[in-house]
């Protein structure tokens, strides 16, 4: 009798639904059956709606079990699991899951599919195949392919990642730097977290072929406290990929040095920023710093330095292997290639949908999310994190494309998109928006450190119906200075939420008090 | 937790892990916290020392990031995603129960619980969503969170 592979993830949400306990169920079951297993822990596909998603493999396809509990486990065995019986949490082939098919997968098609933490499994799927392309092309190739990609930082800027890459690369250093920026700390987002969760040694990969292209020997991945999964599962990678010569000195014989130390954030949301993240690198209060310089000029410790998002080195490997010109295809105007959308909050099918540019913000919202998790209507849809405008039900047409966005004083950011159904007060929205800032401000510029003490106490008496239209001029008054005159996005884009709430939710000021 | 300070030795081994230089000092700090839980004054103090940095600094760095604590929490913590997608799916009436159900404000400890606020855990898809000693856990309702809180209680 051969073994059958059982695969569980292992990757935050599907654990915090009960991965890991349904895991142990199903070895303690297969003890108890006799049956020969052999279970894997994957990384997620993305359909956290449908975690814990197991998958037995009969014949070489992956039968998917959705939402399975510690409870469902002895029945599912009873059901000739093993064999892929049937059974009410039976979802069919995982490949035939039109949330799943129906997607662009270029950065995140390893997630899910292979044993993160498997060298050999990773190889088996093109794992270092680039940066072996990398090494044969030449750096200038590099930066050449990814510059034609049209590819823009995943951060949540946009920038360019060709440009920053050639700035880095022409600039004359005895050392230079990738840091890859995995503070993800917007709420709505977890794609940088579920790609370290799942395909560890592609970032591994991409970082080096990052140092590669820029003549960089060393990389810093800054990734944030909440996330201690993945650091366990990332700090092992890197370890496999050291035991296996991938990274340290003279890498697999090529004559490139290049290895990744992890820091760890420690609780601060402005360390996103890519200069705060810079600073905290280098054990210090992570304050913003005044640029110019570029970090691509004078970055860590003031040596060239590519900071990049993960998701944004994550879309590099397949950069080399297939062609700049093949990702540019995919999308819409100045944005090309593929964004990993999240879907979240209040909406039916959360998880993460990697898509070109180009839908619009409804049919991912109504096709894949299928609506709010309520089943009431949908209020308002929160784009780009806590910086981000919230867009009323009348403007989820929208196209997904960087310039659309701007242009609606909206911003697509890192791809998160967080559903509200109609019982949400958008003033407590607008009110915790500058109140988060005041919360997350490093403190060095007035605007923003002041600004938003200030603007919670305004929408505090608006709230309260004291002086409401003086006090409504007041806070875009306020809107204005803190966006015109603040040091980086933390301040200068507070304002987003809090203009889009007042421009098409001012009604529920009014309802909470009576103007006097 | 170890309510009193942190021994001179342990601290000077998490130097010699990370390297007496400077630009480890918020590793450091982070590594103590997650084991300890707290920084204490002493610490600081030894920290500025073996980093050659001013007592400033040291201070500067603490007091700017929410993980590093200058007080002992309770022997569980409790941390509630106070953040959009949360808020989205029900968090500010979750914190409310928390409040309730721990007898602490949000800051505050109770019975050896602390209760803090988190601002995302990345678990948004699967909101609301609360950590508690570490492990991140996902909707989460009231049911459920005093399921996952009485064993705390209990002094386990």
């Amino acid at each position: 009798m051969s073994v059958t592979r059982i695969y569980v993830p292992r990757e935050t949400s599907a654990i915090s639904v009960g991965a890991d306990e349904v895991a142990i169920e199903i070895a303690r079951e297969a003890k108890r059956t006799g049956a020969r297993i052999a279970l894997i822990r994957n990384g997620s596909w993305g359909a956290s709606w449908l975690e814990p998603l197991v998958e037995v493999e009969v014949d070489g396809t992956r039968i998917a079990y959705g939402n399975v509990s510690p409870s469902d486990v002895g029945p599912l065995f009873a059901a000739g699991l093993v064999q892929g019986g049937e059974h009410e949490r039976r979802l069919g082939p995982v490949n035939e899951i039109p949330y799943l098919i129906e997607q662009d997968r270029w950065t995140f098609w390893r997630c899910g599919l292979t044993d993160p933490l498997s060298l050999d499994d990773f190889r088996r799927h093109q794992g270092f195949n680039a940066l072996e392309k990398a090494f044969a092309d030449g750096p200038e190739s590099v930066v050449d392919a990814v510059t034609k990609s049209g590819l823009r930082g995943r951060g949540g800027a946009g920038f360019p990642t060709g440009i920053k890459w050639r700035t880095v690369a022409d600039t004359a250093a005895d050392q230079k730097y990738i840091a890859c920026n995995a503070d993800e700390g917007d709420s709505g987002t977890f794609s940088d977290r579920m790609l370290m969760e799942g395909d560890p040694l592609g970032l591994i990969e991409s970082m080096a072929i990052a140092g590669f292209a820029v003549g960089a020997s060393k990389g810093y991945i800054y990734l944030r406290s909440e996330y201690p999964l993945t650091l366990s599962v990332l700090s092992r990678a890197i370890d496999v990929a050291r035991d296996a010569g991938w990274l340290g000195n003279n890498i697999q014989g090529s004559g490139f040095d290049f290895d990744i130390e992890l820091h760890l954030g420690a609780g601060s949301y402005v360390c996103g920023e890519e200069t705060a993240m810079l600073e905290s690198l280098e054990g210090k209060k992570g304050i913003v710093r005044y640029k110019p310089p570029l970090p691509a000029h004078e970055g860590l410790f003031g040596k060239p330095t590519v900071v990049n998002n993960v998701v944004t080195l994550g879309s590099v490997p397949n950069i080399v292997n297939l062609g700049g010109e093949r990702y540019a295809q995919m999308g819409v105007n100045r944005s090309k290639g593929t964004l990993a959308f999240q879907l979240a909050g209040n909406i039916r099918r959360g998880g993460l949908v990697e898509k070109h540019f180009g839908l619009t913000l409804r049919e991912l919202i109504d096709d894949w999310g299928g609506g709010t998790a309520s089943g009431r209507p949908v209020k308002a849809v929160q784009v780009g994190g806590p910086l981000g405008a919230y867009l009323s039900e009348e403007q989820l047409d929208i196209t997904l494309d960087y310039e659309a966005f701007g242009e609606i004083g909206a911003m697509i950011g890192h791809g998160g998109i967080v559903v509200f159904d109609e019982t949400t007060n958008m003033a407590e929205q607008a009110r915790f928006a500058m109140e988060f800032c005041a919360i997350e401000s490093c403190g060095k510029c007035t605007p923003c450190r002041i600004g938003s003490t200030r603007g919670v106490e305004v929408i505090d008496r608006m709230i309260a119906g004291v002086d409401r239209e003086e006090n409504y001029d007041l806070l875009l008054e306020l809107c204005d200075t803190m966006e015109a005159a603040s040091l980086c996005a933390m301040g200068g884009m507070t304002p987003y939420p809090v203009r889009s709430v007042l421009k098409h939710f001012a009604e529920d000021f009014a309802s909470s008090g009576d103007d006097r | 937790m170890a309510r009193q300070g942190i021994d001179k030795e342990t601290t000077s081994q998490y130097v010699r892990q990370y390297g007496a230089k400077a630009e480890m000092l918020v590793q450091i700090l982070q590594a103590i916290v997650m084991r300890h839980g707290w920084i204490p004054e002493q610490t600081i103090r030894q920290l500025a020392d073996e980093l050659n940095l001013s007592r400033a600094d040291v201070y500067g760095v603490v007091n700017y990031y929410h993980d590093f604590r200058t007080e002992p929490p309770g022997n569980h913590v409790v941390k509630i995603c106070q953040a959009e997608a949360c808020q989205a799916m029900g968090s500010r009436a979750l914190t409310d129960h928390a409040c309730q159900s721990l007898g602490t404000d949000i800051h505050g400890t109770s019975e050896d619980v602390t209760l803090e606020p988190v601002y995302c855990l990345g678990n948004c898809a699967c909101a609301p969503a609360v950590m508690i000693d570490g492990k991140t856990h996902g909707r989460v309702t009231t049911g459920r969170f005093d399921e996952l809180v009485t064993g705390l209680k209990e002094g386990a």
